[in-house]
């Protein structure tokens, strides 16, 4: 695989919400010199054709997406189930505030984001800053550090991890060897939630190859003027990589920290289903499965989605305000 | 001439150079293969240890089973309600749905996108970045009473018929980052010839989109193979059972007594999604470079 491979990362286009733009250097679109009734013809069929390239989207976003997220609105006002339910007004809302199980929840998918997104774009970073140094065989890397961040979320991953981290595991077994005994890690409830982040730092693959495309942005000039000033390795991170990969930083950090929330598989099958030992695993989409899935209460577990909803929100709005202190968008504009 | 001799380092302190910089690099790669290992172990252990009988998986930390258990294959393959090839099968008609629905809802949105003009195209852009980040969690209650009352809970619609309304709107915005890298002389120069926007579309448009194509049936393929959570949902039909289904069905029911067995038929569904990452790294890379989701 060349350095080719990798496409150009261009954050400036992947952060912003902005409408898309004609490519630059494209010829004015509209025929200035048509007369009015050709024009408005050729406008409207445009129109038409858009319409119809964009009808399967747009009954998607009405059907799937924008009709169902309404109803799940509505729905956490009910206390519907099974096809029945009544307006019950906040009453979800207020038992949030007397469900141990629901706060239990919100600290653990708290504990695991706030511990496993650093640690994991930490070992990002390191890994993509070693591999840019362009080494013999980096490729090679590359593809074995990325493997597990493919295979990361599957069942079968989650089930050997049950079995690495278990009273008779893997991990033991090396353990062992050094005369220490281990304790069954899944099963302790001190441990499982740890094991689960673990998992996460080991799927690392995909932020690391986000930073290599980053890195090989950095204009090389940059750190020849660096080095004609007189600034060694430590100093050239410092002041150059670090302020102009910021934004790569930032968009990782954002984007993780949103994935997680919403991490599921992994933590129901370590726990088969159940978020235990003790609740120490129970993830807030866990809970809403089990609400909404297990025990039919599906205004509850509407509350809870739209709880969700809000954690996020709140996380990736907070985020976007302390971009301003740290984000480096350079100073040309 | 003088002056360039000079320039030039003693040849002593040279290969001294030299000698530090390869011993730089080789500690450098030394690190890098042991966490390389590290981070490969468990795999490589995982595909062992279907090969061991089962008091080895628990006593030996080691790669060579001491014999080969080949019967794991043979007793995961048809320890379930159904012979394992029926959950591939299963599996496999809800990816092929998945990829077409995908390849032709995505990328009509995206042609549309980035070629045409139309009222509020910048609105439903937002909309349409703004979906990617939904989590399925706040609309999957609502979707599954919808699904629930066009009674198509355990059936295989649920799974497909939202690819075929462009409902993973990542792979949208994919395909609108290529298009807009293409050169617009080419649509012209189809009009010019006639062509109008479906023909621009078909034959202009899509055949340069190849490489994100490529990428998008990859990527669809990986998640669809791996998903988990709407599998579970709407899926709890014996018959309709898909891989990850059949794997958790297993570990609940015998898992803790046929470890090697297990790990055989988990060994079977990572196979597919380690072949795709052989043959297609260049399109994964491309795809997460771009967009930045694994």
């Amino acid at each position: 695989m060349t350095d080719n491979d990798v496409a150009v990362v261009r954050p400036e286009q992947r952060s912003s919400g902005a409408p898309p733009e004609p490519a630059a250097g494209a010829p004015a679109p509209e025929p200035a010199r048509a007369r009015r009734g050709i024009g408005t013809t050729i406008k409207s069929r445009e129109r038409w054709a858009a319409l119809s390239f964009m009808s399967p989207w747009l009954i998607g976003l009405l059907a799937i997406t924008i009709g169902p997220m309404v109803a799940s609105f509505y729905l956490s006002f009910t206390d519907y189930s099974l096809g029945y339910g009544e307006w019950v007004g906040g009453e979800n809302y207020q038992r949030m505030l007397d469900d141990p199980r629901l706060l239990q929840s919100i600290k653990v998918t708290a504990v695991y984001t706030f511990v496993s997104v650093p640690l994991q774009l930490a070992a990002a970073l390191l890994l993509a800053l070693v591999l840019d140094r362009g080494l013999r065989g980096m490729s090679f890397y590359r593809s074995v550090f990325y493997l597990p961040s493919l295979l990361g979320g599957s069942v079968a991953i989650a089930i050997m991890w049950r079995q690495v981290f278990g009273t008779e595991g893997l991990v033991n077994q090396v353990l062992a060897m050094f005369g220490v005994q281990g304790e069954g890690w899944v099963s302790h409830p001190d441990y499982a939630l740890g094991t689960l982040i673990l998992l996460h730092v080991w799927t690392f693959g995909s932020p690391m190859i986000i930073f290599l495309a980053g890195l090989r942005q950095i204009p090389t000039m940059y750190y020849e003027a660096a080095k004609v000033d007189g600034a060694g390795v430590l100093r050239r991170f410092v002041s150059v990589t670090l302020p102009l990969l910021t934004p790569i930083i930032f968009f990782n950090l954002v984007l993780q920290i949103i994935n997680s929330f919403q991490s599921f598989t992994q933590a129901f099958i370590v726990s088969s289903g159940k978020g235990g030992p003790a609740d120490s695993t129970l993830f807030l989409t866990l809970y809403l499965y089990d609400q909404g899935f297990t025990q039919f209460n599906m205004g509850y577990a509407s509350a809870i989605a739209w709880l969700l909803l809000a954690i996020i929100a709140i996380f990736t709005a907070l985020n976007f305000l302390m971009s301003k202190f740290w984000v480096f968008y350079g100073d040309n504009d | 001439m003088a002056t360039m001799t000079e320039t030039k380092p003693p040849a002593s302190r040279r290969t001294e150079r030299r000698s530090t910089v390869g011993l730089r690099r080789f500690v450098f790669h030394l690190l890098l293969t042991a966490a390389a290992m590290v981070m490969i172990y468990p795999l490589l252990w995982m595909l062992s240890a279907s090969l061991k009988p089962l008091d080895e998986i628990f006593s030996d930390p080691g790669l060579i089973p001491s014999t080969w258990e080949w019967g794991n294959y043979a007793e995961g393959w048809n320890t379930l309600p159904h012979p394992f090839e029926k959950y591939i099968f299963n599996s496999l008609l809800i990816v092929a749905g998945a990829i077409i629905g995908n390849l032709v809802s995505c990328s009509m949105a995206a042609y549309a996108f980035a070629r045409l003009r139309f009222p509020m195209r910048g609105m439903f852009f937002a909309i349409m970045l703004g979906t990617i980040m939904l989590p399925i969690h706040v609309v999957i209650i609502p979707q599954y009473i919808l699904f629930n009352n066009l009674g198509w809970v355990d059936t295989l619609w649920p799974l497909i018929v939202p690819k075929l309304l462009a409902t993973d709107a990542f792979f949208v915005f994919l395909m609108v980052q290529f298009i807009r890298g293409l050169p617009r002389e080419l649509d012209e120069a189809a009009a010019i010839d006639g062509c109008g926007y479906w023909g621009t579309y078909l034959r202009i448009i899509m055949p340069l989109c190849m490489p994100a194509l490529a990428t998008t049936a990859i990527f669809t393929f990986i998640w669809t193979w791996n998903d988990f959570y709407s599998q579970l949902i709407y899926l709890r039909d014996v018959d309709l059972q898909t891989v990850p289904l059949a794997l958790r069905l297993f570990m609940d029911s015998q898992g803790q007594t046929s470890w090697g067995a297990l790990f055989a038929m988990s060994i079977v569904a990572l196979g597919p999604i380690f072949g795709f990452f052989l043959a297609g790294q260049r399109y994964l890379v491309r795809g997460i470079a771009t967009t930045g989701i694994k």
